[in-house]
């Protein structure tokens, strides 16, 4: 499992692994969105930490596609299928392997970015906490839907439009705990925990449904 | 102990619901080989994927004898106890050789348990098991000076040519040790000296009281294998025990009314 998770944390940064694609679009999508709203710095401040977790969920998005679809292209899934590891903890190794790969630069971006949106102290911080506690439940939702693509040839979109409608309860919870850090009386705590949770929950089911997804898909 | 054997009793093998070949009855003992024949599209992929544990078998079953795993327990899946060689060669283009074969190595031999836990491991199965007290898993360097390719550890795989992107994939077979050898088209892309040598390998591996499994269309040089041929099978007409049976209205009502 460890060897598993150092390869593929080497193939994220190698050439062509796709481990910056994810963190280059969030600065992409942060970095526009001021240009496009105008100098209202109060709006800005406003809308800040829904816009830094729509551009976190869907660069999240963005990377998910290939997490089992180069292993399939190139016969290592088989091995991985038929090798001694249970499948639920293959798909956990690799989620881990793609989150810090991929999620937890975002997660470090994310405070330089929010001063491009005007956000407070206090709402920084909150982003940052809700974004390191919230990413994991995405990238393990996700895994699913690239677990159920691996087969189709550009299933990019499909894992998207299977993964957004599960992902919508974190991201509810995510900004809304931001949200409260910032709009007293609005508690902060109550939100947070229900995102811990929602990790926690798609933590277990995540990887035991994208590894029989794996094993029954296999052809 | 029993001697080591593989027991296939009428075992069907096929994609999804639609059988491809088969009944197939078979004993591979300790160092026998079994060579796969047949023509294109007979079955002989979907013959070793089933085996190899890839694909599930449609009737009949897979019995092990005498084998033990990676953990020195004795094998209930034939994967747990063997590589699978397929079309694929399952190695990064991106990172080199070495470290292709050096995971594979620590993956296939216990992962998250290190050298020594290793090395322990496979003293006590080989004293459990002396009928397969086969060759020790070599290093990534020792591995591919053994399918001729010293010296490549440092590039990375996708500069290699087929023919040694082959070898090198073929290297992975013995960075760790597994008694059951399942080799689909093992020798494709490869020059006649390549074929010799690893022809050499299989009869080495088999020598130490290893099974290896092969489809192939070239002769492996392995005299007294036996030869199991699939016969081309008409697609169109039904074998037996086949539940291919065209869905019916009922199937398709229950269908949509289950969407």
């Amino acid at each position: 499992m460890i060897a598993l998770f150092l390869r593929d944390m080497r193939l994220a940064f190698a050439g062509g692994g796709g481990a910056t694609t994810g963190v280059i679009f969030f600065l992409a999508v942060i970095a526009t969105i001021p240009f496009g709203v105008g100098p209202d710095l109060n709006l800005l401040s406003r809308i800040g930490p829904a816009i830094l977790w729509i551009g976190a969920l869907l660069s999240t998005l963005l990377t998910l596609d290939r997490l089992f679809q180069a292993d399939r292209d190139d016969g290592t899934l088989d091995l991985l299928i038929a090798g001694p590891l249970p499948m639920p903890l293959v798909v956990l190794s690799k989620c881990l392997a793609l989150w810090t790969a991929s999620s937890l630069p975002l997660v470090l971006a994310s405070p330089v970015l929010g001063l491009f949106l005007a956000l407070q102290p206090a709402a920084l911080l909150a982003v940052m906490a809700t974004l390191f506690v919230g990413t994991p439940a995405i990238v393990c939702i996700g895994a699913v839907g690239a677990a159920v693509a691996v087969a189709l040839p550009r299933g990019g979109l499909l894992v998207s439009v299977l993964v957004l409608p599960l992902a919508i309860p974190v991201l509810i919870f995510g900004v809304s705990a931001t949200y409260a850090a910032v709009n007293e009386p609005d508690p902060f705590w109550p939100p947070f925990m229900i995102l811990c949770a929602l990790t926690l929950f798609f933590g277990a089911l995540g990887p035991v449904a994208a590894g029989a997804a794996l094993r029954g898909g296999g052809d | 102990m029993n001697p080591a054997k593989i027991v296939l009793q009428g075992l069907v093998v096929g994609r999804g619901a639609a059988a491809v070949a088969g009944p197939f009855d078979a004993v591979i003992a300790a160092g026998e080989a079994l060579v796969v024949t047949g023509p294109n599209g007979a079955g002989k992929s979907t013959l070793l994927r089933t085996l190899a544990g890839l694909l599930p078998p449609l009737a009949g079953a897979i019995r092990l004898e005498g084998l033990a795993g990676v953990d020195g327990e004795p094998a209930e899946r034939l994967a747990d106890v063997a590589h699978y060689v397929g079309h694929r060669h399952g190695m990064k283009s991106q990172i080199s050789v070495g470290d292709n074969l050096s995971f594979w190595g620590r993956y296939l031999g216990g992962a998250a348990t290190g050298r020594s836990e290793r090395s322990r491991q496979n003293a006590e199965r080989d004293r459990n098991t002396p009928a397969l007290s086969g060759s020790a898993a070599l290093s990534p360097s020792e591995a591919l000076a053994a399918v001729g390719l010293p010296g490549i550890d440092s590039i990375p795989f996708g500069y290699l040519s087929a023919g040694q992107q082959r070898r090198a994939s073929l290297a992975r077979l013995i960075v760790a040790h597994r008694p059951v050898w399942i080799l689909d088209e093992p020798t494709s892309a490869l020059d006649t000296a390549s074929q010799t040598r690893f022809a050499d390998l299989v009869a080495g591996h088999l020598g130490s009281g290893g099974i290896a499994i092969a489809a192939t269309h070239h002769p492996l040089g392995l005299e007294g294998a036996k030869t199991l041929h699939i016969d081309a099978r008409d697609p169109r007409s039904a074998g037996p025990g086949t539940p291919d049976a065209p869905l019916d209205e009922a199937d398709l009502a229950s269908a949509e009314g289950w969407l």
